[in-house]
């Protein structure tokens, strides 16, 4: 069984922090691939003033823990932390972060890769921008779901 | 049953929760949006595109012909967009 921590938060993560609390006092981890996701200055050629996630709370937390067993099953890892921000975030804001370990770095890489395809289309948030024009709903897009399903 | 909407489906309908009785004309989530689409031109709005509507069932995700009961949670929202 893997260690599993999952976090959905308003407040910001420090990506070495994690890491540091996953491997401190371990040495049973050969690999530790770490995916941080940032919001971006533009989208669809629009420069982003904010970006505010919703999530559905309790559903959140269930989702990701999902999200974290099913790679679980698949890859040999030892350990496995995601967090997941919501509410208001500027560009260059963290996101998301998914920390995938394992003894062998192939496992860790694989199960890191599965669980942000999964995520994207798997966990219930939803984003919403800003710009110069105003406010718009983020479309889901099909490459993301395309993303996902390569692994079914 | 209880409903929750979120993202642009709250925001058409104009609340994020509701209590509505089940009724015998509401059997499955289809019979649900069908049923709600009738009642007020804000639901048919929303759920418009069906290919756009995902939804939760005490918080696991079901298809349109998931069948309901009154003491169910529905939640009723559009395609995630997280990560």
């Amino acid at each position: 069984m893997a260690h599993i921590y999952i976090q959905v938060t308003d407040d910001d993560f420090n990506v070495s922090d994690e890491m540091s609390k996953m491997t401190k006092g371990r040495s049973d981890i050969g690999a530790l691939v770490s995916f941080t996701g940032f919001v971006r200055d533009m989208h669809n050629e629009k420069p982003i003033k904010k970006l505010t996630l919703e999530h559905f709370p309790l559903m959140a937390e269930k989702q990701l823990l999902n999200i974290a067993q099913k790679a679980e099953e698949r890859w040999k890892v030892t350990d496995i932390t995601i967090i997941h921000r919501y509410g208001g975030l500027y560009p260059s804001d963290q996101i998301v972060l998914v920390l995938a370990a394992s003894a062998h770095r192939k496992d860790a890489f694989a199960a890191g890769e599965f669980m942000m395809d999964w995520l994207k289309t798997d966990a219930p948030f939803w984003k919403k921008e800003q710009t110069e024009q105003g406010e718009d709903w983020v479309q889901s897009k099909s490459d993301d779901i395309n993303q996902k399903n390569r692994w079914t | 049953m209880q409903l929750i909407y979120f993202a642009r489906i709250r925001e058409i309908i104009g609340v994020s929760e509701e209590e509505r009785p089940l009724n015998e004309q509401i059997k499955t989530i289809g019979d649900l949006l069908d049923f709600l689409s009738l009642q007020d031109e804000k639901y048919s709005c929303a759920f418009q595109d069906l290919n756009a509507i995902r939804i939760a069932v005490n918080q696991n995700y079901v298809s349109f012909d998931h069948k309901i009961t009154d003491q169910d949670e529905i939640a009723i929202f559009p395609p995630m967009t997280g990560g």
